[in-house]
């Protein structure tokens, strides 16, 4: 019987079309844009201006206050314009314009490739190598990593959590991380355990990847203290809260965090990142991406710098589709829609989604049925539909009362509505005016 | 039988009697003291209950203004001077009077001036698409058409204008109660100073980007290139994060920063046609079109930003005789 | 690249969940038990049942287009699901007319006065039905016996089903035990030879059109088993505590409209509970009040009524039995 959190949840067909395709490394691209903000909390202060030439992990914009994270160069190259452009969040952002010439590392930078295993660095030091190189959450939620790798006063950590899951369908790029990086997971994973002074940790991987599981489970022979869990494949196993339920039984309390249980959690990608950083010296600057969809030519894993724009991956994996309709950025359950093709790959782009039109255009909304198959799949404990009436008449004390404020904003519930109602959007509107009542509460 | 119905009669008063007289008391006891003049106040509010004075409802604002001593921070929007006037007779305080104001959109993004890039699938709210994007344009600060301002007016005097796609005010309905402006999530309309014959003279456009930036995504957006301000002898414009903003207290609408603007993004409304000039180098002047008689005051933003002359003459010349004709 | 993206907020795909499919499912899933009316009342079911799905999508088209002037809605099929369990409750030799004005009441007050699909807080068939009942008692309670498609429409052979043969015995003090011997066995009553409406008599049918539903995932099966629980229970402890004035909780199951009041009617989307919990409370009051109104109300068959009531406190179960919400008890950490 495969562990598995109990309430809620659906199943979307996988779609994991390229979970054989290795990683390959793309030819860069003529120009990056590099987002000044790739993370949550306070944007970065540029280091460069216009003109300025920048090496391959230059340090670029430092960040700014304690949940903030670094901006480093991902390639070689001349600063050609410090402007606005346009992000996954739909609007134009800070960014660092680069004209992409070829690498010159900067010298701490091991490029070698090969293992290094050993290391021999404090707390301190392995937390202070990690915000420095700007490690972020690469599950996509990116949230600087050090931030959650420092525990706070009177709290305690039992244990580390290592999210290897990848419950959205299409995306493959954790699978083929775990598979090819293998004993540099396990590396990084150490580091980890090290900063926050555990002795256990455990690997949780969806059932659909049954190769990375035996792989990973016979590099954790030789580990002690580290271990496999293989899980159900149900969606959202891999949200936070879902995967401490599953793996530890424990729930995180309504408006707590994962640490008020004793677990920090944090994505394969993530620690491989940390592993990087802390062993070679290499900020994150680069990531693995999946290219994917029906229609797409050759769906893959791509190794890609940061401030890549995304034609450059869609060109490389067969060229845009002559159906498409909509590009994810992300998977299709929680991914970002974009209006675009310039825009720039960040730290927390876990994948490049192509929707045929067939697949893109929603269906007409008809009244609410009241079949409670939204209260069914919400991993939360929630009522969708009472939180969409309420948040469409703007009731914002009701609402919070019926904590709209726990939604992780899966989309089980607009998945699964027959009557095809927008029940995701109004209750993120919920949650916005909300945050606003909280906000002018505390003045 | 007769007794019966004579037991049914006498039981069924009695407990009807007995139960007006406790409800007698009862409401005598319970009573709630109110200040009369609440009721009088309440009487002259215009019993819109639409809350732009802030309160909710206008017996709460009755009490509100009872309650107080000054008028400081209470007004009528919707009644406007009139009722205030009223108010102040009943409660025997001195007026005070506020110069009206109406409800202006500040966005000419029609998709003839500002291209679609992007389709948008989801709610039909403003509220919602523009927490996801910046919209189907690409100006961020652009008005989306989903009409949140309309839905929100309990005076009926906002609607959609289904060419452009972007709201138009009707100026006599407009009680300036601020209903639209709340409800904007881009803050694109204002309430601004009400002047007679319902002119107006305001920068249609709230952009703060980069002028090359913003005039890449919409034709007559306002770059910051600060002509206005330089032509303006009252000092009534002033620019600021690339964006230029009239103040109406000061602008006497003489109209000399309209000609000057080079994306025709400040409109004059309801002003009488100036005279065309033919000469080679000068600018095309725009139109204004006057109030159709006994229509509704509706007003259309006509920007011709056109590079032929010729073409403006005709069109000039084609509206002045629809014009004509709706007179 | 000229080609414009569509921009929405995620999810970007859909499950194949649609209120056309689910309506459907339990249209296909009244078949069995469409066919053996056919088989035991021959062509008054087939006309009786036309009439009722023709009347009731025919009033929800014109309400819809010419009072309440929305676009019609018919095509999702849930005007032709309360058409179908409408004439599921009715005698097979019914005069069609009274189909008619049923339905009428069914989807006119029933359903449209309060808006719609999924604003209306009664069961729309049930309250055709029971508007139909009250005013047409003679009519509503005659009920033809199964003789194929020899069953005469007028001047037919009708009598009372066996629960109402029960009651009026009872009522005329006679005992329950001789009375059981007048009545087929359980197990005729299983497959359906009785009296009764077209839906209510074959309880094998309705019981594999319940085990279609739940296999398609269109119901949970909790309302079911509670109601038919509740029942065999109450009537098991009535019985157990005097058998002469009581009828066995079987026969209890398998008479009357409460195998397809608990498995069709109870279970209509729009006038339940939406939690499991508040399924539970809601089930067992529709088996308490049905057992109450059959034992010691004046009227045979109770599930009707029993529904209808429940439906009222529907809103009351939800706010009351809300589900467990994430994180509400704080565990060990």
């Amino acid at each position: 019987m495969l562990k598995t959190f109990v309430k809620g949840g659906v199943h979307p067909p996988e779609n994991k079309l390229s979970a054989s395709r290795p990683i390959e490394s793309l030819p860069l691209p003529q120009t990056v844009s590099i987002p000044l903000s790739q993370h949550i909390g306070a944007p970065p202060v540029p280091l460069v201006q216009k003109n300025d030439r920048v090496k391959t992990g230059q340090l670029i914009a430092r960040s700014e206050g304690f949940v903030s994270a670094n901006i480093h160069s991902s390639v070689t190259g001349k600063v050609v314009k410090l402007e606005d452009v346009m992000d996954a969040g739909g609007y134009r952002r800070p960014a660092v314009t680069i004209q992409v010439e070829e690498d010159e590392w900067m010298p701490e930078i091991i490029t070698t490739p090969g293992l290094i295993k050993e290391f021999d660095l404090s707390v301190e030091e392995i937390i202070e190598k990690v915000k420095e190189a700007g490690i972020v959450g690469m599950g996509g939620a990116t949230f600087p990593s050090h931030v959650k790798m420092s525990v706070p006063r009177g709290k305690k950590v039992e244990l580390l959590i290592i999210n290897g899951v990848e419950c959205e369908p299409w995306l493959t790029s954790d699978h083929r991380l775990m598979l090819e990086k293998g004993e540099e997971l396990l590396v990084g994973i150490r580091l980890i355990m090290k900063a926050l002074q555990v002795e256990k940790a455990l690997i949780g991987i969806e059932n659909n990847k049954p190769d990375a599981i035996e792989h990973l489970s016979g590099l954790c022979l030789g580990e002690k203290g580290i271990s496999v869990v293989p899980l159900k494949v149900k969606y959202p196993q891999g949200g936070e809260k879902q995967l401490i339920k599953a793996l530890t039984g424990r729930e995180v309390p309504s408006g707590g965090l994962p640490i008020d249980v004793g677990t920090v959690v944090h994505n394969v990608g993530t620690a491989f990142a940390v592993y990087e950083a802390l062993q070679k010296n290499k900020p994150l600057i680069e990531r693995v991406v999946t290219v994917t969809g029906p229609s797409v030519k050759n769906p893959s894993n791509f190794l890609v710098r940061t401030g890549t724009p995304v034609n450059h991956l869609i060109e490389a994996a067969g060229g845009l589709p002559e159906d498409t309709g909509k590009i994810i950025s992300g998977g299709p359950m929680m991914g970002k829609a974009l209006n675009s093709l310039r825009v720039p790959v960040t730290k927390g782009t876990s994948g490049i989604l192509i929707l045929p039109e067939s697949m893109s255009v929603r269906k007409p909304v008809l009244p609410c049925i009241r079949c409670s198959r939204c209260i069914f799949v919400c991993p939360m404990g929630l009522e969708p539909y009472l939180l969409m009436t309420l948040s469409e008449k703007e009731m914002t004390e009701r609402m919070e009362k019926e904590h709209v404020m726990d939604c992780i904003e899966c989309g089980s519930c607009s998945y699964i509505c027959p009557s095809n109602r927008p029940l995701l959007d109004y209750i993120r509107l919920g949650k916005a005016q909300v945050n606003q009542l909280i906000r002018s509460r505390k003045k | 039988m007769n007794s019966i119905i004579f037991i049914t009669v006498i039981t069924l008063s009695a407990i009807g009697t007995a139960a007006a007289l406790i409800l007698y008391f009862v409401a005598r006891k319970f009573r709630v003291h109110e200040d009369p003049r609440i009721d009088a106040v309440e009487e002259v509010l215009p019993a819109a209950n639409c809350g732009g004075c802030g309160y909710p409802g206008c017996r709460n604002f009755a009490e509100a203004l009872v309650k107080s001593d000054s008028f400081e921070g209470l007004f009528c929007p919707v009644g406007g001077n009139e009722v205030m006037a009223k108010v102040a007779e009943i409660l025997g305080r001195e007026a005070v009077t506020k110069a009206p104001l109406v409800a202006v959109v500040r966005c000419n993004g029609s998709p003839e001036h500002r291209p679609k890039t992007s389709v948008y699938d989801g709610p039909i709210t403003c509220a919602i698409s523009h927490a996801l994007y910046m919209g189907e344009s690409d100006c961020p600060y652009g008005c989306l058409g989903y009409g949140d301002c309309v839905e929100a007016c309990t005076f009926d005097a906002i609607y959609m204008d289904p060419k452009t796609n972007l709201p138009l005010v009707i100026d006599d309905k407009c009680t300036a109660c601020g209903a639209c402006v709340e409800a904007c999530p881009r803050d694109i309309i204002e309430l601004r100073k009400k002047n007679p014959k319902d002119r107006k003279i305001f920068v249609c456009c709230i952009n703060e980007e980069k002028g090359a930036v913003a005039r890449k995504n919409c034709k007559v957006a306002c770059i910051g290139c600060g002509a206005c301000v330089k032509v303006c002898p009252f000092d009534a414009i002033t620019l600021e994060n690339n964006l230029a903003y009239i103040d109406a207290e000061k602008c006497r609408l003489c109209r000399k920063c309209v000609p000057v603007c080079p994306t025709n993004s400040i409109l004059e409304i309801n002003f009488p046609e100036k005279k065309m000039v033919v000469k080679g180098q000068e600018k095309q002047e725009k139109k204004g079109k006057q109030d159709a008689k006994g229509g509704i005051g509706k007003e259309e933003k006509v920007a011709a930003s056109g590079s032929e002359q010729k073409e403006s003459i005709e069109e000039s010349n084609k509206d002045k005789e629809s014009n004509s004709s709706n007179k | 690249m000229d080609k414009l993206l569509r921009v929405s907020y995620s999810p970007h795909i859909h499950g194949e969940n649609s209120v056309p499919r689910l309506m459907w499912g339990v249209i296909i899933s009244l078949v069995p038990a469409f066919v053996l009316s056919i088989l035991y009342f021959g062509l008054g079911a087939i006309l009786v049942t036309a009439t009722s799905v023709l009347s009731c999508v025919l009033f929800e088209y014109l309400i819809q287009r010419f009072i309440m002037k929305v676009p019609p809605t018919v095509n999702d099929g849930s005007a032709v699901v309360t058409g179908v369990l409408l004439a599921f409750c009715l005698p097979a030799t019914i005069p069609l007319w009274l189909v008619a004005l049923g339905a009428l009441i069914a989807i006119g007050v029933g359903k449209m006065s309060f808006g719609g699909l999924g604003n209306n807080p009664f069961n729309p068939a049930l309250v055709g039905r029971v508007f139909l009942f009250i005013s047409f008692p003679v009519q509503l309670t005659s009920w033809p016996l199964p003789m194929g498609f020899k069953t005469k429409l007028v001047d037919a052979a009708t009598g009372a089903t066996p629960l109402g043969m029960i009651k009026e015995g009872l009522l005329n003090n006679q005992q329950v035990p001789p009375l059981m011997e007048e009545i087929p066995s359980h197990m005729q009553l299983f497959y359906g030879n009785m009296n009764g409406s077209m839906g209510e008599v074959a309880a094998i049918a309705l019981l594999l059109g319940f085990i279609y539903m739940v296999v398609k995932k269109i119901i949970p099966p909790v309302i079911p088993l509670t109601i038919l629980g509740t029942v065999f229970v109450f009537t098991g402890i009535l019985w157990l505590a005097n058998p002469e004035s009581n009828a066995d909780p079987l026969f209890h199951l398998l008479t009357g409209g409460v195998m397809l009041g608990a498995i069709y009617m109870a279970t209509d989307y729009v006038t339940s509970p939406m939690t499991k919990k508040g399924m539970v409370v809601f089930g067992i009051g529709i088996g308490v009040i049905t057992v109450l109104i059959r034992r010691f109300g004046s009227y045979p068959e109770g599930v009707q009524f029993a529904i209808l009531i429940m439906n009222a406190f529907v809103p009351l179960i939800n706010s009351w039995f809300k589900p467990k919400r994430f994180g509400e008890e704080v565990q060990h950490g």
